[in-house]
């Protein structure tokens, strides 16, 4: 049986649609885009374009829901599907578009290079785990201008796994999709096989942007899966309450889907989020507190309620190091999230509320993931009755160890994490160097580097990328590239 | 008890209709504006601030403390102008230009206005030459500048360098925020200080404004 971790009753999910979608049409959104808003009023929305407010109607979010499909694959840059995110399949994603990296080197917290982007994306191809890259961090060795679509263009030249990904800017999706129509070779292509995901976020409390709404539109266009990020803060920017947040992040979210199948029917779209507790104290966001975690596990069974696949920043830290907290936090969530059923789990490497990506944190996670994936799939028996035939051998023979069974079952049934988790005896451990878990990491990282294969893709299309990104990079006066040089 | 110490008192407690009515009765007994202010006001509010930092209370406690500090300053403004004792200090801030993120800002906006600065929000996605102009109308003592995305620190810089051109800078002070800043990053630009939050934002623009001035 695959265990299932449930918060929330039926009739407490229904309640808290019927609230958000009665918030929808009474106190509306407010969109800062005209083109959606003219699009809303076009279905029927009531639309006042002096305040940028729109009342949504009981009808189109039915019709956005009837039309949103249930399940979103993903294909690697090869073109092999890796995900399929629909009913409790679960998998995960890096944390996504970090300030800054945590030297593994120094220690210390810097704004992230090239060179750091290269690595990352290299060690991730390797980990078997995290079944997909995010743009992870924004390279600071380039012009600003770019570091949103670079940062994709080095990902799809260094690791062939699907690219959670997101735009700053109205203008930064096109080339971030060329790139993406580049490897596949044609915009139906890129529809037929989805290659990336991108971050859409309203602003609370019940607002789109008009980078944000636009940048939604643009990706149903093509057909480009989207998640929204509805960040409420409880107690701030939303009502104190788990339940008053979830009312306010279902109002938000719905909002999206009606927007993006308004724009074109059947686009695949994830409910995704990333809430936040809003700790009174110290004025922040805190991604690893328990409520956090409980509303993101929360309003994934409301959008499986509404048969939509799922997101959620949740199998991440607030710790500053990779400490002891970093592993609580991360552990926990990744738990509550594969336990919960979400289908694309964000948040591996991340550290300090979603700013900084730690690479040592990364490989660390990358186990943390590997057990709760083994925990996911819960316990079955495995030719385990009748049960007297083993225990006869076992008794007969002494031990297991060669036994059919274990030899047909040892690594089904058994995750055997790679060498950061310290499984050895004590005095093993000190003859070994008594190393930590951060030394652990740092060499697990360079015979990952050392490993590294380059992906599959053609010289044309490496051709073709590298053009676009050049000419995307010579609009803001770079004639050479950082990874050029590397 | 002496009538600024129940103001100061009060205001720590977040009653905003008392401290409205102590300060009314501390005008009427001729007791000057500018001791109701930093007797009674400000030193509950800097009671407050200490408290808050060391958790002793939270934010909402310091934002029902600020409430009643604007409203006792809605009061005694018209007498402080009346008797050419300048404000507290006028701060200028918003969340510059591409950026939306103004969550943060706007905590900063409310407690500066607490601790009795009068603040102009300019709300965020600010062109630079705005924050300049702004000021030097409004006769600013203080820019304040918030940025979240590593794409839109750089307006920072520019908001420094027009300060240079227009002059503006060192006679207003330029303070920066927000996630990917930091204090070597504002030390860089040349802005007058960092904070990283909105009670050391307080602190630090306080700290501009020499007591007794
Ligand atoms: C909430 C949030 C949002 C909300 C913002 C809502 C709003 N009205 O502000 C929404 C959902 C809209 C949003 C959108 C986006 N976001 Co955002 N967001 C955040 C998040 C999670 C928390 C920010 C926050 O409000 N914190 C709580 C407040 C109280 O704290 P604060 O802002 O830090 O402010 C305090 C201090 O910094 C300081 N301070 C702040 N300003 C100032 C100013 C002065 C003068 C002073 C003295 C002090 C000061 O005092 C404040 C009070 O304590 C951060 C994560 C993070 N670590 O910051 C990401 C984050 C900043 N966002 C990020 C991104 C990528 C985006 C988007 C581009 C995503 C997308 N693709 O759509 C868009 C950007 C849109 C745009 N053009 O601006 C990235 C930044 C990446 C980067 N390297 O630049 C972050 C780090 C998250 C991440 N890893 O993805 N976001």
């Amino acid at each position: 049986m695959r265990p299932l971790f449930r918060l929330l009753s039926d009739e407490l999910i229904e309640r808290i649609i019927s609230e958000a979608r009665d918030i929808l049409c009474n106190l509306g959104m407010e969109i800062h885009n005209d083109g959606v808003l003219s699009m809303l009023s076009d279905h029927g929305a009531s639309v006042d374009s002096e305040t940028n407010h729109v009342h949504f109607t009981a009808d189109i979010i039915d019709k956005a829901l009837a039309a949103a499909p249930d399940s979103v694959k993903l294909f690697d840059v090869m073109g092999r599907q890796t995900h399929d995110l629909t009913g409790h399949n679960v998998y995960f994603t890096p944390g996504s578009a970090a300030i800054n990296i945590l030297d593994p080197h120094s220690g210390e917290i810097r704004k992230p290079l090239t060179a750091d982007y290269v690595e990352y994306a290299k060690i991730v191809s390797r980990l078997d785990n995290i079944a997909s890259q995010s743009t992870a961090f924004i390279p600071s060795d380039v012009h600003e201008k770019i570091s949103d679509s670079y940062r994709l263009f080095l990902s799809l030249l260094y690791c062939e796994k699907p690219v959670v990904t997101g735009a700053f800017t109205i203008d930064a999706f096109d080339v971030m999709k060329d790139l993406l129509v580049a490897v596949r070779g044609s915009t139906d292509a890129l529809a037929a096989k989805p290659l990336s995901i991108f971050s859409c976020c309203p602003t609370a409390p019940l607002k789109w942007s008009d980078v944000t709404s636009q940048n939604l539109v643009d990706c149903a266009k093509h057909f480009i899966p989207v998640e929204y990020i509805s960040m409420p803060l409880s107690g701030f920017m939303a009502p104190v309450t788990l339940v008053g947040s979830l009312v306010q992040h279902t109002a938000e979210t719905l909002s999206g889907v009606v927007l993006s199948q308004l724009t074109r029917p059947g686009t695949p779209v994830i409910y995704g989020g990333s809430p936040a507790a809003f700790d009174v104290r110290y004025e922040t966001t805190p991604m690893g507190a328990v409520e956090t975690q409980m509303i993101d596990c929360a309003y994934n069974e409301i959008g499986k309620y509404l048969n939509l696949p799922t997101q959620a920043y949740i199998a991440l830290s607030d710790a500053k190091q990779l400490d002891a907290q970093a592993g609580l936090e991360t552990s926990m969530g990744a738990t509550l999230a594969a336990l919960a059923g979400i289908n694309n789990i964000s948040g591996p490497g991340m550290l300090d509320f979603e700013s900084c990506q730690s690479l040592e944190k990364l490989v660390v996670d990358n186990e943390i993931c590997g057990m709760t994936l083994r925990l996911a799939r819960g316990i079955e028996p495995k030719e385990d009755f009748p049960s007297q035939p083993i225990f006869e051998e076992l008794l007969r023979e002494k031990h297991l160890l060669i036994a059919n069974h274990t030899r047909k079952y040892l690594q089904d049934e058994h995750y055997f994490p790679g060498a950061v988790i310290d499984r050895a005896n004590s005095s093993r451990w000190k003859e070994e160097g008594s190393l930590t878990i951060g030394d652990r990491a740092k060499s697990e990282i360079a015979k990952l580097l050392g490993g590294y294969e380059p992906t599959g893709l053609s010289d044309d299309v490496l051709a073709e990328m590298n053009g676009l990104m050049k000419t995307e990079a010579a609009k803001h006066g770079m004639d050479s590239l950082p990874h050029e040089d590397l | 008890m002496e009538l600024l110490d129940q103001i100061s008192l009060n205001l720590q407690n977040g009653l905003d209709e008392k401290v409205a009515v102590l300060t009314k009765d501390a005008i009427e007994k001729q007791i000057p504006p500018k001791e109701i202010l930093n007797s009674g006001l400000i030193a509950g509010m800097n009671i407050v601030g200490r408290k808050f930092k060391d958790h002793d209370i939270f934010l909402p406690d310091v934002l029902l403390a600020a409430r009643a500090m604007n409203g006792a300053m809605e009061l005694l403004k018209p007498l402080l102008i009346k008797e050419g004792i300048p404000i507290r200090g006028k701060v200028v801030i918003g969340s510059v230009k591409n950026d939306l993120h103004d969550i943060g800002k706007n905590l900063v906006a409310i407690l500066l206005k607490g601790a009795g600065f009068e603040v102009i929000d300019l709300g965020n996605d600010v062109p630079a030459e705005k924050f300049i102009s702004t000021a030097k109308e409004e006769n600013a003592h203080v820019i304040g500048m918030s940025a979240l995305l590593t794409t839109t620190m750089p307006v920072m810089k520019k908001v420094v360098d027009l300060a240079k051109d227009e002059g503006l800078y060192g006679r207003v002070r330029i303070i920066v925020g927000g996630a990917p800043v930091s204090k070597e990053y504002a030390l860089e630009i040349g802005a007058d200080a960092y904070s990283y939050d909105g009670a050391n934002a307080v602190e630090t623009v306080e700290s501009f404004f020499p007591v007794n001035s």
